[in-house]
């Protein structure tokens, strides 16, 4: 076998196992996990946004979930009859990227002489603080509709096709989480490749120089005020954009969406996977976003098994457990379930 | 000035609660450099815990006040032996790993510690019985009960017994002494981690005094205010200089005060444009204001880098 | 010859301790240049200044005949002053070859455009940086370790590796914090190899360094400073012979 066709093999592999996996999962378990699966390409998206920022440049944002929603709020508002717009969604989501990035230097310009934990809670500030305006501004002039939120927004739609009715394709109907799969594999990937191909650039070492020794960055003559934002806006424009799927994807949004547990998840994410390590982020935000939902549907008939009867709340369980898992993780893999190949090598040696 | 008045006096229990709480965050971070994420969780364990004993004790009848006591009594080694155990089994190990990981087990303890508490208390809010002196007393046009007042005394008097125990006692000085430097410390003959313990400990002592004040002073308490309270505590201890003793008590305070005003005048300084509602952002906008100016806090030392 | 840089009544002070008083030098195109004197004599100091990581209370400098912007520390960089740290300053979790390729940052323009796009001029100047912290690497010895995070290599060998980053950023001037500090004698003979090696390709060393016999075997003039105050700039053989420098050592810590 020649190794020049390895690669390619690689890729059709894996297309082919993204384009089987919402059947393979909705045949087998029902068209509610496929859209788990959804809301995990959604969260992926967010972590690798998040990673920009924390993992690589080492700026511990904990306000992140404000992106999204002002990305998701941006599409609400241009795209639902609360204001009577009805903007196209291939013009909605660069804006939100470009509008959530403008927010990421708005917010992160005051910030940039703090350091560490001082960081952590001002930008935790200004997330509580984006959630509690959209909470509010429903007087006295309504923008946000206030905590009922925004509903009946415009599903994404591509050349015309709204993603939220089934699809008849091939003599198949196809239902509209699986088209909404499609698009956000497809925008999941461009979001991975971007964040790689920053990875391994110049500003990607930037980043990780000032993540490092900010000092030392400097006098290597980085800027770190610009590539700090620079890392600001980047990570908070792939919120922006996942901010405006899920808008589009829901159809509702509301202010309860964006709560600081929100950010707090995303972060577990980015630690959790193998923080700076693309691949260990994925992993990350496909299984806290997945987790949650296995024990959810699990909790109930385990116990049922187990004692015969439900011991314990459902909900509270799978909270507990997930809480415990963030703590077990942790302690027995301090860099993550999948820390970046340097240093795992480094270890083993 | 009634209104002006009486959110001061709002603002300043409300704010030694905060300062009591943000003591413990202030403490760990002093000495380890770690943000504990569970102490507010540790309040609300405090209060419950305290109210599952006070509950029976006044049913029993008990004279209220002393109920409360019982309850108190209770509540502070369980606290205690929480704050010890959260130290052990989520921080300990990772002395040496990586920043952020102690961060999410922090994160990871206060989750469970949220849903066991609402395994064992439920999800409803727990009304505190009405056992505190309430009588009200007139103040230049602004009112304050004995509640409050006893509040803000107790939490007083416990920051000053904090105080001296630091800057007094052979403990604090091997406090003090581990918070410089640990490993200096420890070639000094201070067991580092029997420190990090007893701060753990102590913290949660007071913890649990502040739930129970919480409880007290708006008559609930739930498996959910730990969260929210926690936070305000930690933006007081930042906002004073987190590591500084003196400083989480004046960000308390403060932060109180400010919160108290904020929702009191937010309305007329916008022109009705934003109500109470906003009393949170207030809270985090005189944060963000004042680290922008002083970006290690009102009393916290100036950090220039060493390069 | 000409004058590279000229620093002009530098003045620095931490609370009480005055760290520089009104120190002026002058340091010439292509010489080694050694910054001497006691413990907390001010040596690091005067290079955080220079470089732009404390404020200066007053004075100034010129470097290559214009005035030099202290104001941050990038700045400093891109004027062509490159320098290494007393307590070396490494991007720790960082491979040293990554690590010199930090150092091209300025000698690069990539932004986020090309590093997404990868067009053909990205992948040439990316080509172009890998190579050059390659060959430094090699220039300094530590080529072997080039994918070996920094944090694990000797401390040597990170001592090295900190030069070959300054080098990276072709500086006009290059400073270095006692490079030799902690290293054995014959760590210390490659140093002396190398900076000699960097004098002949023309370069200009500033070097604050605690080792006597280096100092005196390697620099071309030496400045020594006491409680922040220049009291000898010379020749190292009239320096060494100057009482008040003699005083200086032997009533403060030995050097
Ligand atoms: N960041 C700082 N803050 C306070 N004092 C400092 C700082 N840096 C240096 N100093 C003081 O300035 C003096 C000179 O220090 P330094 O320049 O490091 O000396 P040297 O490098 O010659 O040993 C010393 O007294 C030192 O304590
Ligand atoms: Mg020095």
């Amino acid at each position: 076998m020649n190794t020049h066709a390895k690669p390619w093999q690689g890729i059709v592999l894996i297309a082919l196992v993204l384009a089987a996996l919402p059947f393979a999962v909705g045949l087998g378990m029902g068209n509610a996990w496929v859209r788990v699966l959804d809301f995990a390409l959604l969260y992926i998206m967010l972590a690798l946004g998040l990673n920009i920022v924390v993992g690589f440049a080492g700026l511990l944002d904990l306000g992140y979930i404000a992106f999204y929603a002002i990305g998701a709020y941006l599409y609400a508002l241009l795209a639902s009859p609360h204001f009577g717009l009805h903007w196209p969604t291939w013009a909605i989501l660069p804006l939100g990227a470009l509008v959530s990035g403008l927010f990421g230097i708005l917010l992160g310009a005051p910030t940039l002489r703090l350091r560490g934990d001082y960081l952590a809670i001002v930008t935790l500030g200004f997330g509580e603080i984006v959630r509690i305006f959209l909470n509010n501004l429903n007087s006295p002039v309504n923008i946000t509709n206030g905590p009922q939120g925004i509903a009946r927004i415009d599903p994404i739609s591509i050349a015309g096709v709204p993603l939220s009715k089934p699809l008849e394709f091939l003599g198949l109907a196809l239902p509209g989480v699986y088209l909404y799969y499609y698009l956000f594999v497809l925008l999941a990937l461009v979001i991975i490749f971007i964040s790689l191909r920053l990875e391994d650039s110049r500003i990607g070492r930037a980043w990780v120089a000032i993540r490092e020794d900010e000092v030392a960055a400097k006098t290597c003559g980085i800027n770190v005020r610009n590539v700090k934002l620079l890392a600001f806006a980047m990570g908070a424009s792939f919120g922006g954009v996942a901010g405006g799927l899920f808008a589009g994807f829901q159809e509702f949004v509301s202010p309860e969406s964006f709560s600081l547990m929100e950010s707090v998840m995303v972060l577990c994410m980015v630690v959790l996977g193998g923080m700076g390590h693309i691949p260990g982020v994925i992993l990350g935000g496909l299984l806290l976003a997945v987790l949650p939902e296995v024990l959810r549907h699990g909790a109930a008939p385990v116990q049922k098994l187990l004692f015969g009867k439900v011991l314990i709340d459902p909900e509270s369980l799978r909270m507990l457990l997930f809480g415990l898992t963030l703590i077990l993780v942790m302690l027995y893999r301090p860099a993550g379930l999948w820390p970046s190949a340097t240093r795992k090598r480094e270890l083993s040696a | 000035m009634d209104t002006f008045l009486q959110q001061i006096f709002n603002g300043l229990t409300l704010g030694s609660i905060y300062a009591l709480v943000a003591l413990g965050y202030t403490m760990v971070y002093g000495i380890m450099g770690l943000v504990n994420f569970a102490h507010g969780e540790v309040v609300m364990i405090g209060a419950l815990t305290a109210l599952a004993v006070i509950k029976p004790l006044a049913a029993a009848g008990l004279p209220g006040p002393l109920a409360v006591l019982g309850g108190i009594a209770v509540a502070i080694p369980v606290a205690m032996l929480l704050g010890f155990c959260i130290e052990r089994i989520a921080y300990r190990p990772l002395r040496n790993a990586p920043r952020l990981a102690p961060l999410i087990t922090a994160i990871g303890v206060s989750i469970v510690l949220q849903q066991l508490a609402m395994i064992i208390w439920g999800r409803n809010y727990h009304s505190f019985p009405p056992l505190m002196p309430a009588t009200v007393r007139e103040f230049g046009g602004a009112q304050i009960t004995d509640l409050q007042i006893i509040i803000v005394i107790v939490a007083g008097a416990m920051m000053v017994g904090l105080l001296l125990l630091v800057n007094v006692t052979r403990l604090g000085r091997a406090m003090r002494a581990t918070a410089e430097n640990p490993q200096i410390a420890g070639l000094m003959g201070v067991d580092a981690n029997r420190i990090i313990s007893l701060t753990f400990v102590i913290g949660s002592a007071l913890a649990a005094v502040a739930g129970v004040m919480v409880a007290a002073n708006y008559g609930i308490a739930h498996y959910n205010m730990g969260f929210i309270l926690g936070l305000k505590a930690f933006t007081a201890a930042v906002l004073g200089g987190i590591g500084n003793l003196a400083g989480a008590m004046l960000g308390g305070i403060l932060l109180g005060i400010i919160e108290s005003l904020g929702a009191g005048y937010i309305g007329d300084l916008t022109g009705g444009f934003m109500g109470s509602d906003y009393q949170d952002v207030f809270a985090f906008f005189v944060l963000i204001v004042v680290l922008i100016f002083r970006p290690s806090g009102l009393m916290g030392e100036k950090v220039s880098e060493r390069a | 010859m000409n004058v590279l840089l000229e620093a002009v009544g530098i003045n620095k002070s931490f609370g009480g301790v005055q760290a520089l008083r009104d120190v002026s030098l002058t340091i010439r195109q292509g010489e080694i240049y050694g910054l001497i004197g006691p413990n907390g004599a001010g040596k690091t100091t005067f290079f955080n200044v220079l470089t732009g990581l404390y404020a200066a209370d007053g004075g100034g400098f010129s470097f290559d005949g214009q005035p030099l912007d202290i104001a941050a520390p990038h700045l400093v960089a891109a004027a062509g002053i490159a320098r290494t740290f007393q307590n070396i300053r490494l991007f720790a979790n960082m491979t040293a070859l990554e690590n010199v390729m930090v150092g091209r940052h300025l000698k690069s323009r990539a932004g986020v455009i090309g590093a997404v796009l990868k067009n053909a001029g990205t992948r040439s100047e990316e080509a172009a940086i890998e190579r050059r912290a390659v060959e430094l690497l090699h220039y300094v010895g530590i080529a072997d370790h080039a994918n070996a995070l920094a944090r694990h290599l000797s401390y040597g060998d990170q001592r090295r590796l900190e030069i070959a980053r300054a080098l990276a950023m072709e500086p006009k001037l290059l400073a270095l914090d006692e490079p030799a500090a902690g290293m054995n004698a014959t760590e210390t003979g490659a140093l002396r190899l190398l900076i000699e090696g960097l004098k002949n390709d023309g370069l200009t060393v500033l070097l604050i360094e605690h080792d006597v016999k280096l100092v005196m075997g390697l620099c071309d003039r030496v400045v020594v400073l006491d409680y922040g105050e220049k009291i000898a700039e010379d020749v190292p053989e009239k320096v060494r012979r100057d009482p008040k420098v003699i005083e200086a050592y032997l009533g403060g810590a030995v050097a």
